[in-house]
């Protein structure tokens, strides 16, 4: 309860604050229809009319829940103008980018640890690409794999572990670091071959700091799965309604794929966040 | 033929440089740690460059180096103009107004835990959303051009540096604000002389998390509507035209802002923080 209220606070000030803005944003365009049409309009009838603009500059919170109640839960998931469907669409490119990346990233790590020139050469070039915006080349990934033949999910896929890859580099290089040395020369009294090295020192000592990474790379992911998905021509997924969206001024549409989107990144860190629990859990490394 | 087996032999003669220069020891490793890094990204460009010749593939798909370096040559003006559209204007505006909007707001909230604890799950759950999705929202707001690209990058940078913000704020431990209240130290004193430089290792951390998404947010806003300049915008109209010479260029130079950026910030929490035991010399 003592963690909850201040939340549910903050939550509360910020749907306020969002009201508050909704009436002040939309009042200029609803006092014009009112000009046109002659008439005046009082203080009830203007926020009445702010909230239920077709294209209000910012759309109401409960239109956006409205909107997302008739794209989720009143069309069928299989229709294009599903929510869950584009969700779907683009759930899948993120997992299966994920899944690449960080998997690749996890080999690389584990070659670094074992060859010195590998971490000499290839290390600073990972860190320093943390620093570069990667996602700009996103759109040029697309094209260039539709005009190879690659089209749908992989080039998103390929966008999504890209970004996955990097975070996780980083982050398990540390973790398979992470033994002392004291660990390390208990290890070799026990005369431990490499291997067992790897798989019984090593590897488990790399859980939190591989979890930790995990966390930062899906987030990453996602966001590349939707940037991926705004170049011209796409027509399915979150990015898509973003885009389209913002083609048409459709703004309830815009607000109700962030939200969406928003979900999704949540339901995704979480669920990662809920798997490193457990896995800590049986490992006794809980906190 | 012969392009593609001389990059690999190339590529192959400096692999086994590095190899045995990682192996090496003894005097001059300072300069063996920035020779092998530097020997690997070159002999990956000598392999792009033979491969692509050699295979003869299409620089619709693929651009050799040399031509990416031709293209900088000469469209110098053409890169500038839009370094400074996008990276000037958009990103580092942007950046200034969002960290110091976060900053004063962890300093503003640090009396009240009450506002803490409802902030800190808050924004953490943000930090954690694809918020470049607010771009098209913001474009409509703000126009076209670079103030819409600033307000995306204001509301990505935000909550990470306040994150970090609130979490250096409350770094100092008991001991230490007991000492100064001990010298009867007023609320400003002490979070002027003690609290702020003890938050700035935590701020930086969150600083240079918002260095790359600044740049991140002002080009891909772009990708929503810009005037006829900026980064984001020549790189999806030069894909559009197949000039992938050009969008690399872009490319090239969008990572060299982005380091660049990062590295002044770097260098700047060096001088600022030179106490702190992560930036002392061992």
């Amino acid at each position: 309860m003592t963690r909850l209220l201040p939340v549910l606070t903050v939550v509360g000030a910020i749907l306020l604050l969002w009201y508050a803005a909704t009436v002040w944003l939309n009042a200029p365009w609803a006092r014009d229809q009112a000009a046109r049409a002659e008439a005046t309009l009082t203080l009830p009838a203007l926020v009445a009319d702010t909230m239920t603009q077709d294209r209000p500059v910012l759309p109401a919170p409960h239109q956006v829940g409205a909107e997302l109640w008739k794209t989720v839960a009143a069309t069928k998931v299989t229709s294009k103008r599903s929510l869950v469907w584009h969700g779907w669409v683009t759930l899948s490119a993120t997992a299966v980018g994920f899944l690449l990346g960080s998997g690749a990233g996890i080999l690389l790590a584990i070659g670094i640890v074992h060859s010195r020139a590998m971490d000499l050469s290839v290390m600073p070039w990972a860190v320093a690409s943390q620093t570069i915006p990667i996602l700009a080349i996103a759109p040029m990934v697309i094209v260039v794999l539709a005009s190879v033949g690659v089209t749908g999910l992989l080039p998103k896929a390929v966008i999504a572990g890209w970004l996955s890859f990097f975070p996780v580099v980083v982050g398990m290089v540390k973790g398979l670091r992470a033994p002392d040395a004291m660990q390390i020369d208990q290890m070799r009294t026990w005369t431990a071959t490499p291997g067992q090295m790897f798989w019984k020192l090593r590897l488990p000592a790399s859980v939190p700091w591989l979890f930790a990474s995990l966390k930062v790379s899906v987030a990453a992911a996602l966001v590349g799965t939707i940037v991926g998905e705004l170049p011209a021509g796409a027509t399915a997924g979150l990015g898509a309604r973003l885009l389209s969206g913002s083609y048409y001024g459709q703004t309830v549409q815009i607000w109700a794929a962030l939200v969406a989107a928003a979900v999704l990144a949540a339901a995704l860190v979480g669920l990662v966040g809920l798997i490193e629990r457990r896995a800590l859990r049986r490992m006794g490394m809980a906190r | 033929m012969i392009w593609v087996a001389g990059s690999v032999l190339v590529w192959l003669a400096a692999t086994a440089a590095n190899l045995a220069l990682a192996r090496a020891t003894g005097p001059g490793d300072r300069w063996r740690r920035l020779a092998i890094p530097a020997l690997f990204g070159l002999a990956l460009l000598v392999l792009w460059e033979g491969l692509v010749r050699g295979l003869g593939v299409s620089p619709v798909i693929l651009p050799p180096p040399s031509a990416i370096a031709a293209r900088i040559a000469v469209s110098g003006d053409i890169l500038w103009t839009d370094f400074l559209q996008t990276i000037l204007k958009g990103a580092l505006s942007g950046w200034l107004i969002g960290c110091g909007a976060a900053v004063l707001t962890a300093i503003a909230i640090d009396r009240s835990p009450f506002l803490q604890r409802g902030l800190l799950p808050v924004g953490n759950f943000v930090a954690a959303l694809p918020v470049v999705g607010i771009a098209p929202i913001l474009v409509m707001w703000f126009g076209f051009d670079w103030q819409s690209k600033a307000a995306v990058v204001v509301v990505m940078v935000f909550f990470p540096v306040l994150v970090n913000m609130v979490a250096g704020l409350a770094a100092t431990d008991a001991m230490q604000r007991d000492l100064m209240a001990t010298w009867n130290a007023s609320y400003g004193q002490a979070l002027w002389k003690l609290r702020l430089p003890a938050a700035l290792p935590f701020l930086f951390n969150g600083l240079k998390i918002a260095t790359t998404l600044a740049l991140i947010g002002a080009i891909v806003a772009e990708f929503f509507g810009s005037p006829t300049r900026g980064m984001g915008f020549r790189i999806s109209t030069a894909v559009g035209q197949l000039a992938l010479d050009l969008v690399w260029a872009e490319i090239a130079v969008a990572a060299l802002a982005g380091t660049g950026f990062y590295g002044l910030v770097t260098l700047l929490e060096r001088r600022l923080t030179f106490w702190h035991p992560s930036q002392r010399r061992s």
